[in-house]
């Protein structure tokens, strides 16, 4: 569809014009709706931990709420953005963008749908792991250049924290390439076809947890929040930023989140496919749900799953937090990839022939 | 010009510009950003040069291990800008010499006579189905694999050596150490004890007058 666009456009136009002209298309096709999910899953985290509380949840403006992140996103456009008198004005200005750029970026590699992706690449799974070690710059920057303690002490714990668990991270990811033998994210999900069983999260069930884990870590969300640990630290590293500022950290964090659940659902949970295929009847009735239909379900769990543990969990210590990284992450994820070695070499199960 | 072209000479560029930046900013945290840039710069050179594998581990392993650990230092040492300023144009003049010898020296090795596309021939693409990070396992876990094993340990030993070199075991007595552990595995039973009571009447308490006038 983009290539006969490009097509048609450098007939018209020059040659580079048009692939740059194409190129923004597409990622405004990807990048829109996300932030328009990333809107929307804030009312969702509002209701549904609001209906665990015991609680209505915003429900005022517009039909159930549903107008909320409308109303929040105007009210936080139309604030006055404050600088702090001793901030270092460059760096505080950059380190929002810092934040969001790289979870923007990785949107480039994930695939939707077969074929159903802005750039296939061959190392995807590189691709979204690398951009999203350099989240942790917003963080830092942010910290620094505020000129207070609190976004110091902040920043200081957000920058030991992304490295502890990201060594965790890649190692669950190392597992899933040792399963499907390459790095493309469209043929990581194919290579999970045939059934529910022939899925990844079976034989890495251990590393499925992982991953989610270093998941919540990597998103500072709780219980790993100690970024922001507001009973602490006030508000953590965003502590003197005001309105749009502080906007995009938030949908910084909310696209992290997001990202994480997709990546999860692609390299655990069969990304796009049915987890019916083979049942019998079964695999009929729901023939009729699109690629992309499964894949949001998935996704959609995995989000459930972030707001329910943040309903659920108190903030972890400090030190109990490098403790799980360190000392029992790790270790877990080392002794899976030799398991997963020896699965490799004895040809075991239905996804080692 | 194609599109590729631009994408390498905005690189490029960016990539060049930001490491004279690096160099010439006083403020360490702000040269320490600028090297970043250059990392992401060179990184995506290397990707254009279908090093997809490289240019991803570049960003991967400097960008975002190296340098937050670069931030993590530099952000608490306290430097005097003025002290470190002191003597710039006393030093000038070496300091542009040895730039001056290392670019000659390095002109005379990857100059345009040793180094060009007529000397070295223009690289075969790679075949279909072989990818960059295949092409650059192989070897590594084959020919070089002890090389490879050295390399790791030697990585190792440097680890090592930098955590036997900084801990310091304090005498309990002087310091109070966590057992993370035993508090891991603490129940509600060991902090918490049902007492049985039986339930009394209070005695009462006559209502006091507020004094109503």
């Amino acid at each position: 569809m983009f290539d006969a666009l490009q097509a048609f456009l450098s007939t018209y136009l020059f040659d580079w014009l048009a692939i740059l002209i194409t190129l923004v298309i597409q990622a405004v096709v990807v990048v829109l709706p996300m932030m328009l999910v990333v809107a929307w899953l804030t009312y969702a985290e509002r209701k549904v931990i609001g209906y665990m509380q015991v609680r209505m949840g915003p429900n005022r403006v517009g039909p159930i709420g549903l107008l909320q992140p409308i109303a929040d996103a105007l009210k936080l456009m139309t604030k006055e953005v404050i600088f702090p008198d001793q901030a270092n004005k460059f760096l505080f200005i950059i380190a929002p963008v810092l934040a969001l750029a790289p979870a923007v970026v990785a949107w480039a590699v994930i695939p939707f749908g077969d074929g159903l992706v802005v750039s296939d690449v061959n190392a995807g799974v590189l691709f979204v792991l690398a951009a999203s070690s350099i989240v942790v710059f917003g963080v830092i920057i942010a910290g620094w250049a505020s000129n207070s303690k609190y976004a110091f002490l902040g920043a200081m714990r957000g920058a030991a924290q992304k490295i502890s668990y990201e060594i965790a991270m890649g190692f669950a990811l190392v597992t899933v390439l040792m399963i499907a033998g390459t790095m493309n994210l469209t043929e990581i999900v194919n290579g999970q076809k045939g059934g529910i069983y022939h899925w990844y999260l079976l034989p890495l069930l251990p590393m499925f947890f992982v991953y989610f884990i270093a998941g919540l870590a990597e998103t500072n969300r709780t219980p790993f929040d100690v970024v922001e640990g507001e009973a602490e630290i006030v508000a953590g590293f965003h502590v003197d930023y005001s309105g749009m500022t502080f906007g995009v950290f938030m949908l910084a964090e909310y696209l992290m989140m997001i990202l994480i659940s997709f990546m999860t659902a692609i390299m655990f949970l069969g990304g796009w496919l049915s987890p019916f295929e083979g049942i019998p009847y079964l695999e009929a009735a729901f023939a009729w749900v699109p690629q992309l239909g499964w894949l949001a379900f998935k996704v959609s769990f995995l989000l459930f799953v972030f707001l329910w543990l943040r309903a659920t969990f108190p903030r972890y210590r400090y030190d109990q937090l490098m403790r799980l990284g360190w000392k029992v992450l790790i270790p877990v994820t080392i002794v899976w990839v030799f398991v997963v070695g020896a699965m490799k070499y004895f040809d075991f199960g239905p996804w080692f022939n | 010009m194609t599109f590729e072209l631009f994408i390498f000479y905005l690189l490029a560029s960016i990539a060049v510009i930001s490491g004279v930046m690096m160099i010439s900013v006083n403020n360490a945290v702000k040269a320490t950003m600028w090297l970043v840039l250059a990392f992401i710069a060179t990184a995506g050179v290397w990707i254009m040069a279908q090093a997809e594998f490289l240019g991803l581990v570049l960003i991967l392993v400097y960008v975002g291990a190296v340098m937050v650990l670069f931030l993590f230092v530099v952000m608490m040492v306290d430097i005097n800008i003025s002290a470190m300023k002191e003597g710039f144009t006393q030093y000038l003049p070496i300091g542009a010499m040895a730039a001056i010898a290392i670019f000659a020296m390095m002109y005379m090795v990857l100059g345009t006579e040793h180094f060009g596309l007529e000397v070295t021939g223009v690289p075969a693409g790679l075949p279909e189905g072989i990818n960059n990070t295949k092409s650059i396992a192989i070897p590594l876990y084959t020919t070089h694999a002890y090389a490879f094993v050295l390399a790791a340990v030697l990585l190792l030993l440097g680890i090592v050596a930098a955590i036997a070199l900084t801990l310091r075991r304090r005498p309990t007595g002087e310091v109070l150490y966590q057992d993370i552990d035993k508090q891991v595995q603490t129940l509600a039973e060991d902090r918490f004890r049902m007492v049985k009571m039986d339930s009394v009447v209070e005695k009462q308490v006559p209502v006091k007058d507020e004094g109503e006038k």
